[in-house]
């Protein structure tokens, strides 16, 4: 391939899928624009509010499971990132249990609002397990449970930063 | 993510994916994504990195107030090496071009809680009892 490409997992996928025998598998495409909510405030006065799908979890709760698995977790973000744990089976779970920060980067956010860059930190984050099959049970089960979620939360959000795997 | 980044988008509250494979984006088309050119399972960046991980949130949070048109994807400049070499080997499951699995690349689809240490699963059942 052209190394200075971004690697085509869609074909990719596609390659290994039908190397193995499977049909190709269908990405969710969605051709139509996506809604828009204008930023109102400059990044140093916005809470920023963390999701993130590297399947990360606190210790006391249970873990994800592997197979679809389309619930979240809330995540204290006055905790560091050390304390989190993850779990999935689609990446190599061990440099990310080595350090968090690099699915789950709650450390560098936290220091980013000390120093003012941002202005605040939704208090919990929410974790969740990508690699969910079936692209219908991502939109009718898992991000209604996002937007529960954050109609829940005491702090008004004025960005969400999505860190997929 | 790009499909619960449109979800969320359409309730009124702004979003912005970070991504490591623009192909799943572009065809998910969030509102406003920042790509990196990271191999999976380091899409904030390098292991123990600090320095690397704030430059690279920083490039996505100030790329996201240049979003203008709904649906753009801005490369923000982050490499996991000059040497491009990783992206030959690259695919979606275990195989990240990082680290070489044999065979089938995706772990087995476990109907159970995966726990990181077998003490999270005491942990969690006592909470949950």
């Amino acid at each position: 391939m052209d190394l200075s490409r971004p690697v085509d997992y869609i074909a990719r996928t596609t390659e290994q899928y039908s190397a193995l025998g499977f049909e190709p598998y269908q990405w969710a495409h969605r051709p139509d624009p996506p809604a828009w909510a204008p930023l109102d405030k400059p990044l140093s006065e916005s809470t920023v509010l963390l999701v993130g799908s590297g399947g990360a979890y606190r210790e006391g709760q249970v873990a994800f499971h592997w197979k679809d698995d389309t619930g979240i977790r809330h995540i204290p973000t006055d905790q560091p990132a050390s304390d989190v744990r993850v779990t999935h089976f689609a990446y190599d779970l061990e440099p990310a249990r080595s350090d968090p920060n690099i699915v789950f980067p709650v450390d560098r956010l936290n220091e980013m609002v000390a120093d003012g860059t941002i202005g605040g930190l939704a208090p919990e984050a929410l974790a969740c397990m990508g690699g969910i099959y079936s692209v219908s049970r991502a939109e009718e089960e898992l991000a209604p449970a996002i937007l529960d979620s954050m109609a829940q939360m005491p702090t008004d959000i004025d960005l969400v930063l999505l860190v997929p795997v | 993510m790009g499909l619960v980044a449109r979800a969320i988008e359409a309730t009124g509250t702004p979003t912005v994916c970070l991504t490591a494979a623009r192909s799943i984006t572009a065809a998910a088309n969030p509102p406003r994504a920042a790509f990196v050119e990271m191999p999976l399972g380091y899409t904030a960046g390098r292991p123990h990195d600090p320095a690397f991980q704030t430059d690279l949130l920083n490039r996505a949070l100030t790329a996201t107030w240049s979003i203008t048109e709904p649906g753009t994807i801005v490369d923000i400049g982050v490499q996991w090496s000059d040497d491009q070499s990783w992206k030959d080997a690259a695919t979606s499951g275990l195989d990240n071009g990082i680290r070489h699995a044999d065979g089938d690349s995706r772990s087995p689809r476990l109907e159970e809680p995966q726990y990181q240490y077998e003490s999270d699963r005491a942990a969690a059942e006592a909470a949950t009892a």
